[in-house]
C-alpha cells in the first residue's frame, strides 16, 4: 500500500477554551486514529494530551469524538473514515475539558461510589462458594463487559444537553445497577434511589447510548427498560399498591 | 522551595492493578489508613488486559487437581529457580482468593453443575483457570475496584511517583506529580507497597500499555532494594503481527486452550516437532489425542501448543527463521478448524473468545471463526523484580513491600499463563496484610527538606531545556529498538555488550532530555521522567542476561543454547553499589525442603 497523508484537526486547549489545530500524519495500513494522534504527539506536538492504555478496546481510556461521533480512538480504523477531508478529533463534550483530548471524568467515579455495593446471600456451600447456573448469569455477564469508557454518558442528552449531573446517574450506572440488581446472589434493594435521586425516569429511551457502546451492550433494552419496569411494578402497579396497603410489612 | 500537597497514610500503595487493589483492600481491612496511587484512571491498569484466567487448583472440572499438582507445575514451568516457598503459598492460597472474588461480586463462567468453570492452559496439568470468556482481567479488576472503593481508602488517580523517600535505611514515603496540572504531592507513609506491574515498554514489540515502564523495579532499585531474575523476560508466543499498528497486542493462550492449533505456511503443526524431554510424558504425540484433551478427555495428554510460553515462542521463531512463517513474519494460529469437530463451532468460538473475535474483526479484518490468525512473539511479562521475603513480601529495605509483577520469585525462569492473576491476588493480599502490620509497629518517619528539594528539582529539569533538549519520545523509541534487537528473545554476548554501550549513550541523552510546554497534562514531560525507569530496568535485564551463560525459561542464549545444571543453583541479583553503579552478583537458592521435593518428584 502506498503511504498517504491525512489531515487531523485536533482540539487543543483547556478549561479556559481552545480551538482545533490541523496536523498532517503519514497513514499506513491498518492504522487507527490513536496511532495518528501518537504519531503527531511524538513528532510534532510532544505536549499533546490524550489518555490511552491497552490500545485494543479493552480499557476504555481513549474515548473521544471523531468527526463528531463518540468513539474509542484505538478502535477507529482510518480506512473507515473519509481521509480526503480533515478528520476532527475532539474531547468528550459532556465532561469539563482538562487539556486537549483529556476531560475531567471524576464525576463518574463519584456517582459509582453512591450506588449501594454488592451484598450476597449466605454462601450455599461450606467452602464459601455458591451454586449459579450459566443461564442465570448470562445477562449479568453482558453488563459486566462494560469497560467504563463513558461514551454512553457523553452521548446521553440528559447529561450532554441538560447537564443534570445531580439528578441523573447516566447509562453507565444504570448498566452497573442492573448488573447488581440482576446478580443471582445479590440481596440489596436499589430501587428507591433509582426512582428518586438517580433519575431513572429521566431517560426517554432514545437509545443513543446503545448505539455508541463499543462493547455492544444493549444498554437501553436489557438494562434501562427492565429497571424502569421494576420501578413501575413496585410504585405504580395499582394492584400491588392495594396489596401493600393491606400487607404493610411485605416487601415490594 | 517546591510547592506540594502533603498526605499522610499508614500504608501507601503504588499501583492499582490487581495486586495494588488487593493489597489496598487487605490493608484497609486491617484498620489502617490507606492511600492508593495509580498512574491512570482507576480500573484502567494493565490487569484489564489479562484474558485467559486465574490459575487456582479448585478441582471443579477435574477432581484430580489440588495445590500439590499446581505447585509442581509452577516449579517445572519456572525451571526450578523459583522461590519454592512462594510457589507453595501461591498454589495453596489461590482457590480461596478466587472464591473471595465471587463473594465480592465477580461472575465467573460456570460448569454444568453450577460451579466456577476452569479451562486448560499451557503448562497446567489439569483444567485450572477460572475465567470469564476471554476478559478475565476486566472482571478481576472491576470486582476489586467496586469492592475497594467502599473500604475507606483514598485513591489518587493519574498520579505518578518519581521517587521513594527514605529516613536512614527505611522507606518513609514517596514524591509524586499529578497529571492534570503537574502539581507535586508528598506522601508520608509508615509502609509503602509497590505494585506497579511490568517493563514491556522497554521493548518495541510488546503487549504492555504506556504504563509498563518498570517504575516499581526502578524506584525500589534506587532506594537500595535488590532485584532478582531480571534476565527472565517472558515473550508471549502469540501477539498480533499484522497490521503494523497492532503489532504486539496480545492473543490469549485461551485460543489454544479451546483447541486452537499453530501451523506454519506449509500447514504443518510444527509444535509436534520438538517436545522437550521434561514434558514428553505429559504431552500428546498425535493430533487426535491433543484434541480429545481440549475437549475434557481425562485420559488424553495435552497438545504441544499448550507447552510453556518460552518453548512455544522459540518454536515460532524457529519456523519464521527457517522461512516457513506466515506472510507478515509470524505463524498461523487457527481456531476455525474446530468447526470440523463441533457443530455450532463458529458460535462456540464467539462465546468462548468474544474479545478475540472482536479484536481481529475490528483491527485486522479477520474473522477468526472462518480463517487463521497471524501471530508472533511479543514482550509480555517480566519474571524478575524486587526480591521479597516470601511470606510478607517485604524487600531488603525496611518498610518497602512489593507484590505482583514487580516482585519476583514465584515464577522462576518462566511464568505459566494464569499464574499472574493468582499471584497478584495471593501476594497482593499478603503484602497488604504485612504492610499494615509493619505500619502498626512503626512510627511515621521524617523526610528531610533537602531530599524533597532535590527530587523536585530533578523532576522539573526537562522544562529548563524545553524544546531544545533531546526529545523524550525519540530516546524512548531508540531504547525500544535497541532492546528488541540486542536483548530480545535470542541473545548473544557480543550483542549484549553492544547494548551496554548503547545504554550508556542513552543514559547520557536522557540526562539532556527536554520537555516543551507547561506542566498541565504534558505527555512529553511524563515520558521524560519515565526514561530513568526504562533505562534502569533495561540495564538490569542486560547485565543479568550477560551473567547467565546458559539458556533457561525466558532467557535464551544463542551462544549457550543448553541448560546448565551449574546455573540451576542461584538467582542473579542486581543492586545499586555504593558508587551508584549497578552491581551484579549470584545469590544461592535456598535448599528446598524434603516434602516439597517429594511432591515435585511424585508429579514428574
Amino acid at each position: 500500500m502506498v503511504q498517504q497523508q491525512a489531515t487531523f484537526s485536533i482540539w487543543r486547549g483547556d478549561s479556559a477554551g481552545g480551538k482545533t489545530v490541523d496536523y498532517t500524519a503519514e497513514v499506513s495500513e491498518g492504522m487507527v486514529v490513536l496511532d495518528a494522534v501518537h504519531q503527531i504527539q511524538a513528532t510534532q506536538a510532544n505536549d499533546l494530551a490524550c489518555r490511552w492504555n491497552c490500545k485494543a478496546g479493552k480499557c476504555g481510556s481513549c474515548s473521544a469524538e471523531i468527526n463528531g461521533m463518540p468513539r474509542l480512538m484505538c478502535m477507529t480504523r482510518l480506512n473507515d473514515l473519509d481521509l480526503t477531508q480533515p478528520v476532527t478529533v475532539e474531547p468528550m463534550r459532556a465532561f469539563p475539558p482538562v487539556r486537549d483530548l483529556v476531560t475531567d471524568v471524576s464525576w463518574n467515579f463519584r456517582v459509582k461510589k453512591k450506588i449501594k455495593k454488592f451484598k450476597p446471600r449466605k454462601p450455599d456451600n461450606p467452602d464459601g462458594s455458591w451454586h449459579m447456573l450459566q443461564g442465570d448469569i448470562d445477562r449479568v455477564q453482558e453488563f459486566r463487559k462494560c469497560i467504563e469508557c463513558f461514551l454512553c454518558q457523553d452521548v446521553c442528552h440528559v447529561l450532554r444537553e441538560h447537564q443534570m449531573y445531580e439528578e441523573f446517574i447516566g447509562p453507565r450506572y444504570f448498566v452497573y445497577t442492573a448488573a447488581l440488581e440482576m446478580h443471582p446472589l445479590d440481596t440489596e434493594d436499589r430501587l428507591p434511589e433509582l426512582k428518586q435521586s438517580q433519575g431513572a425516569g429521566l431517560c426517554n429511551i432514545t437509545k443513543c447510548c446503545t448505539k455508541v457502546c463499543p462493547e455492544n451492550i444493549h444498554i437501553t433494552d436489557n438494562a434501562i427498560i427492565p429497571l424502569k419496569e421494576r420501578i413501575v411494578d413496585r410504585y405504580y402497579d395499582p394492584l400491588k399498591k392495594l396489596f401493600r396497603m393491606f400487607r404493610p410489612k411485605s416487601e415490594g | 522551595m517546591p510547592e506540594y500537597a502533603a498526605h499522610e497514610y499508614d500504608v501507601l500503595i503504588v499501583g492499582a492493578g490487581g495486586a495494588g487493589l488487593r493489597a489496598a483492600i487487605e490493608a484497609s481491612a486491617a484498620g489502617v489508613s490507606v492511600g492508593l496511587v495509580c498512574k491512570s484512571l482507576l480500573g484502567k491498569a494493565h490487569t484489564v488486559m489479562a484474558e485467559g484466567g486465574i490459575a487456582a487448583a479448585m478441582g471443579n472440572v477435574d477432581d484430580r487437581d489440588n495445590w500439590r499438582v499446581h505447585f509442581a507445575d509452577t516449579m517445572r514451568g519456572g525451571q526450578y529457580v523459583n522461590n519454592w516457598r512462594m510457589a507453595e503459598l501461591h498454589a495453596r492460597e489461590a482457590p480461596d482468593r478466587v472464591r473471595e472474588l465471587e463473594a465480592w461480586g465477580a461472575v465467573f463462567d460456570r460448569t454444568n453443575d453450577g460451579r466456577i468453570l476452569q479451562r486448560n492452559f499451557g503448562g497446567h496439568r489439569y483444567p485450572r483457570l477460572a475465567h470469564v470468556g476471554d476478559r478475565t482481567g476486566l472482571e478481576l479488576i472491576r470486582t476489586l475496584q467496586d469492592h475497594g472503593i467502599h473500604q475507606g481508602m483514598d485513591v489518587h488517580m493519574e498520579c505518578t511517583i518519581v521517587s521513594l523517600l527514605k529516613e536512614g535505611d527505611r522507606v518513609v514515603g514517596a514524591f509524586a506529580y499529578e497529571r492534570e496540572h503537574g502539581r507535586f504531592k508528598l506522601f508520608r507513609a509508615k509502609a509503602v507497597v509497590l505494585a506497579t506491574g511490568g517493563i514491556g515498554r522497554a521493548y518495541k514489540i510488546t503487549s504492555n500499555s504506556w504504563e509498563g515502564t518498570g517504575d516499581g523495579h526502578s524506584l525500589a532499585y534506587h532506594a537500595g532494594a535488590e532485584l532478582i531474575d531480571m534476565e527472565f523476560v517472558q515473550f508471549h508466543p502469540t501477539g498480533m503481527v499484522w497490521p503494523p499498528s497492532v503489532r504486539g497486542i496480545l492473543v490469549t493462550e485461551g485460543v489454544r486452550g479451546e483447541g486452537g492449533v499453530l501451523r506454519n505456511k506449509e500447514g504443518r503443526r510444527f509444535m509436534f516437532d520438538d517436545i522437550p524431554e521434561n514434558y514428553r510424558s505429559q504431552t500428546a504425540d498425535n493430533e487426535e489425542e491433543g484434541w480429545r484433551y481440549t475437549q475434557g478427555d481425562k485420559n488424553a495428554r495435552r497438545p504441544p501448543e499448550l507447552l510453556t510460553r518460552d518453548h512455544v515462542a522459540r518454536s515460532i521463531m524457529r519456523e519464521v527463521k527457517a522461512g516457513r512463517g506466515s506472510p507478515h513474519g509470524g505463524v498461523f494460529l487457527d481456531i476455525s478448524w474446530i468447526k470440523e469437530r463441533l457443530k455450532n463451532g463458529a458460535e462456540h468460538i464467539k462465546k468462548k473468545l468474544p474479545s478475540m473475535y472482536h479484536q481481529f474483526k475490528q483491527l485486522a479484518d479477520i474473522d477468526i471463526t472462518a480463517e487463521p490468525m497471524e501471530v508472533g512473539p511479543t514482550t509480555h511479562y517480566v519474571m524478575g523484580g524486587v526480591r521479597v521475603e516470601s511470606d510478607t513480601q517485604m524487600s531488603n529495605v525496611p518498610g518497602l513491600f512489593a507484590a505482583g509483577e514487580c516482585a519476583a520469585g514465584i515464577n522462576g525462569a518462566n511464568r505459566l499463563g494464569g499464574n499472574s492473576l493468582s499471584d497478584l491476588l495471593v501476594f497482593g493480599k499478603r503484602a497488604g496484610e504485612y504492610a499494615a502490620k509493619y505500619a502498626k509497629e512503626n512510627r511515621l518517619g521524617e523526610v528531610s527538606k533537602a531530599q524533597i528539594d532535590e527530587v523536585a528539582r530533578q523532576a522539573l529539569e526537562p522544562f529548563e531545556r524545553g524544546g531544545s533538549g533531546q526529545g523524550a519520545f525519540q530516546v524512548q523509541h531508540d531504547l525500544q529498538e535497541m532492546m528488541q534487537d540486542l536483548v530480545g528473545i535470542v541473545r548473544r554476548e557480543d550483542e549484549m555488550l553492544q547494548a551496554l554501550d548503547g545504554l550508556a549513550k542513552l543514559w547520557e541523552r536522557a540526562r539532556q532530555v527536554g520537555a516543551p510546554g507547561n506542566r498541565d497534562y504534558n505527555p512529553g514531560w511524563h515520558t521524560a521522567l519515565d526514561l530513568t525507569h526504562l533505562l534502569t530496568v533495561s540495564e538490569a535485564i542486560t547485565r543479568s542476561a550477560l551473567e547467565r551463560k546458559e539458556s533457561r525459561g525466558g532467557h535464551f542464549r544463542d551462544d549457550f543454547p543448553n541448560k546448565d545444571d551449574a546455573y540451576a543453583t542461584f538467582n542473579v541479583v542486581s543492586q545499586r553499589g555504593p558508587d551508584g553503579e549497578m552491581q551484579i552478583r549470584r545469590e544461592p537458592l535456598k535448599p528446598i525442603p524434603a516434602e516439597l521435593k517429594a511432591i515435585i518428584k511424585e508429579m514428574a
